[in-house]
Formats: C-alpha cells, structure tokens, sequence
C-alpha cells in the first residue's frame, strides 16, 4: 500500500499550477472585506495587503515571534501560518479594529500605563494575543500570564512590564 | 516566505475529501489546522499541487464517551483537548499533554487528527496515544479499517495511512483523572520536545519516549521491569534501551539517552502519586 510518507510529503515535483484565484469574503473590524486572492495568499499578507491594515506585523514569518496574530472568531491565531482563504467566512480583529477610532482598548491602555512596550514591534501581537487569553482565562495568575504568552517574542521589555499590564488589564475589567 | 502555488478545495465533509484526495492521488494534500503543514509549505519542502481544506468538517471535532472508552474526532483542535471534561474525567493525560503542544495560537488551531497524521516524533500527542494503546480509525474509498497506534508510526513523517485515506477518529481507554505524567524537556516555552517521556498507570504502567528515535517509542524494557516488580529509579534506567536518538543543534544522542532516564524516573514517580 502506497504510504504516506516523506517521499509524499517531500518529493512531489513543484507545481506548474498558477492556482486558480477563489473568491473570499470575511468580516474584518466589523466591515466586510471582498477579494480575489490566490490560494497561497497568507492571511498577513491579505490583511496588510489587500485591506491595507498594515498594524499587524510580520516579524519572523515562520510562526514563532507571534508579531502577526490577530483573533479570528475570538481567538488568538498566527496569521503568517494560515492561509486568507481558511478565514474565508469568518470574522477577523486586528488591532486597528480592537477599539474605536481615537480610543484605547482596555489592554492598549494597560500597556501604555504600565510601560508594556518598547520599539513596539511585538506590540501589535502581543496585545491581541493578550486580549485572546483574557478572553479564555479572565482573571489569570501571572504564571498563567506568561504561560499564555509563550507564543509571542519580545526582544525588548524582557516581558515583566508585558506581564504587568495584563494583569492591570485584568483587574480593570473586573 | 510564500509556498508554491495551488490550488484549495475545501471539502463539505470527509466522503467529499476522499473523493478529492482520490481524484488528484500524491498531488493533493489534506489541511486540517495547517500548524504543520503551512510552515513546511512556506519553506517549499512541501509543493502540493491541490489542497484539501477538511477543517470545516465539523462533525469530526468531538470528544465522546463511548461506554468503556473515549472515541474523538480527528479534528478536534489542541485547545478543545485540553479544556475538554469528557478528557477531564477520564482520560486526564490527554488533556494535560494537548496544554503543552507549542502555544495558544498554534493550539487554537492544530488538530490531534493532524498531529498524529504528520507523524513526527518530536510531536507530544502521538507519544501518549502510544502510551494510551489508542486505535486509529481511516476511512478510504473501500471503507474503513481501524489501525492499532503500535503499528501506526512506520518511520520519520511516515505512518501507516495511505495517501487518500482521512484519519476519522481516535479511540483512547478510560484512564481516569490521574495516574499520569508527562515529562517535557525544552529550551524555549513554545518548542518542541527535546526529549518528552509520558507514563500513564492503568493497572499496568505504560511509557513513551517522544523524540528519541524516528518514530515515538514505547519505553517496553520500563514497563517489562516495573511489571518484574522493579521500583521507578531502576525500571527508568532502562528508558534507552534500544533506541537510536538522532544529534542535532539541541542535542547529542547521549544526552538524549541522559534525559530519557531522568524524565521517565520522574514521569513514573508522578503518575505514581
Ligand atoms: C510554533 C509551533 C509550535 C509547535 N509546537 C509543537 C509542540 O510543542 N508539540 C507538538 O506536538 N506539536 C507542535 N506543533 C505542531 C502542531 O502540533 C500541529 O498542530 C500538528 O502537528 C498538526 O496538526 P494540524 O491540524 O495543524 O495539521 P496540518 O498541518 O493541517 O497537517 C499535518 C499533516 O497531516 C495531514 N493530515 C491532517 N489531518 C489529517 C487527517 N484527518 N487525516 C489524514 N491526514 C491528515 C496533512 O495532510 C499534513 O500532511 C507546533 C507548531 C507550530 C507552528
Ligand atoms: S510573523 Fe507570524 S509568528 Fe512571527
Ligand atoms: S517592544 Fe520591541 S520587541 Fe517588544
């Protein structure tokens, strides 16, 4: 029998398929977004691109740094390991879209009153990433803090400010 | 980094993706939660010319008391695994090794069906299922066929389902709440497992190795020992037995064998308690 395999997953000649477009349609920040997108079309890459959001950033594009996340249904995802077309139907947050125009969400907030930032490139995704557990673990300990930040690199706070602000922002919506 | 370009089904349920699957035969892939597959995409190591997206099939995400066992869909995501009180109750392991697969983002995504499918020996799931003696259920055109997890693992990223066959379903024994550890051993918090070790006590003990060799092992010189009556700090010194760990930037394979000894001594001493 034939099996799957790493001759299958490995050696299958390159495609000399375009990928014929699809049409996708989600609700990003509340608005729906229509597009045609090829297939391999990253959800980062249509967010910043074909919506021009461009808060979401691409920091390491190999699903480690978490600089890229964003909710979709509510929950934290990398959106530089998911394709456009797997949202397709569903409701996406980025962070421009966390609180009106002019307005700071409770966790920005927390983040600018606790100093949670600093070059501010992982803020973006750090945020919703935060926004995602406070969702799941309302009033977290701060090991469930920072375990449930593991997946999003800073390489400047050293994270302990990070971790204040989420609990500050975990008190203040209590 | 973009992968190569393809071309996306999205299949309404797990007939309608083995048709697809049968119809392109090697040049079609399935994308479950893609926390796998994506990255390998991404690097080009992997060039599927159709993809098959099964992740709406929503009626293959379940847990389910099925009388004198736990019967799960294979899609079913890490973070409903582990928040599950079906598992809770009476599988407490499974539970608690789905919370230490990579990190919240990648568990909202990833599914056990997946992980066990890719068939990596780094991957935590696949080492308990081991530990679990779980069956595997993969439906093909000509039907299904259940396939015992100690046959399933064949090789690195190889296992014993054919290219269009959907694994379904996974059925796992009643273990209880507790009687179970599993021993991870990382650098980084989201990583994989340098060495993992699980043991789950059932009446007999069981154990597996994650990444000590190019399938997860189970650890059946412990288990022969502990059932001889051996006391965990003895039975442990034999969780290398046999095995043939690879080198690579985190380590040699005689730290490998170190750590196995040591984590299989504390994942006895826990499932223990
Ligand atoms: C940052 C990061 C960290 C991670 N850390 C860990 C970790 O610590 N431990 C760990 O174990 N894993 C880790 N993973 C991998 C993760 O567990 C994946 O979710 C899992 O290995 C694959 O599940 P998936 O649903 O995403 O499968 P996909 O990526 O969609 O698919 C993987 C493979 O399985 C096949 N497949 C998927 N579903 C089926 C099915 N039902 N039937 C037949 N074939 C199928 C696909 O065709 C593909 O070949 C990590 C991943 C990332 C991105
Ligand atoms: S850019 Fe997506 S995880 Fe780093
Ligand atoms: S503030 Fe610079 S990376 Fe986090």
């Amino acid at each position: 029998m034939a099996r799957r395999g790493p001759g299958a997953l490995f050696n299958v000649p390159a495609s000399t398929n375009p990928g014929v477009s699809v049409r996708i349609s989600m609700t990003v920040n509340g608005a729906v977004q229509d597009h045609d997108v090829e297939p391999r079309t990253l959800l980062v890459q249509y967010l910043r691109e074909a919506c021009a959001l461009t808060g979401t950033k691409i920091g390491c594009d190999t699903s480690s740094c978490g600089a890229c996340t964003v909710l979709v249904d509510d929950e934290s995802v990398k959106s530089c390991t998911m394709f456009a077309a797997q949202a397709d139907g569903r409701s996406v947050t980025t962070i421009e879209g966390l609180a009106p125009e002019g307005a700071l969400h409770p966790v920005q907030q927390a983040f600018q009153d606790n100093h949670g930032l600093q070059c501010g490139f992982c803020t973006a995704g750090m945020v919703m990433a935060a926004v995602s557990l406070l969702d799941e673990i309302p009033n977290p300990t701060e090991r469930e803090v920072r375990e449930g930040l593991e997946g999003n690199l800073c390489r400047c706070t050293g994270y302990h400010n990070i971790v204040k602000a989420v609990l500050a922002a975990a008190g203040s919506a209590r | 980094m973009i992968p190569a370009a393809f071309d996306y089904v999205r299949a309404g349920s797990a007939d309608e993706a083995i048709a697809i699957l049968s119809e392109h035969g090697d040049d079609a892939k399935l994308l479950a939660g893609g926390m796998s597959l994506i990255p390998l995409m991404k690097l080009r190591l992997s060039t599927p010319s159709v993809l098959v997206d099964v992740g709406r099939v929503a009626d293959l995400s379940y847990v389910r008391d099925a009388g004198d066992r736990l019967a799960i869909g294979a899609l079913t995501r890490h973070r409903d695994i582990e928040t599950s009180d079906v598992l809770a109750e009476h599988c407490g392991v499974l539970r608690a090794v789905a919370a230490q697969v990579g990190d919240n983002q990648v568990r909202h995504r990833g599914t056990i069906g997946g992980s066990v499918a890719h068939g990596d020996p780094a991957s935590d799931l696949p080492a308990a299922l081991l530990a679990l003696d779980a069956t595997f259920v993969a439906r093909g055109r000509a039907g299904e066929r259940e396939i015992a997890a100690a046959d399933f693992f064949q090789g690195f990223l190889e296992t014993a389902l054919a290219p269009d066959e959907l694994l379904t379903e996974i059925r796992v024994p009643k273990t209880g709440p507790r009687g179970f550890s599993y021993q991870k051993f990382n650098r980084r918090a989201q990583d994989w497992a340098i060495v993992g070790a699980v043991a789950v006590t059932n009446g007999a003990t069981r154990v597996a190795l994650v990444n000590m060799g190019t399938t997860p092992l189970r650890a059946l010189a412990v288990e022969a020992a502990l059932a001889a009556g051996a006391a965990p700090a003895d039975a442990s010194a034999h969780a290398a037995d046999g095995t043939e760990p690879a080198a690579d930037l985190n380590a040699s394979p005689e730290y490998r064998c170190h750590l196995a000894r040591v984590l299989t001594r504390r994942a006895l001493e826990e499932a223990a308690t």
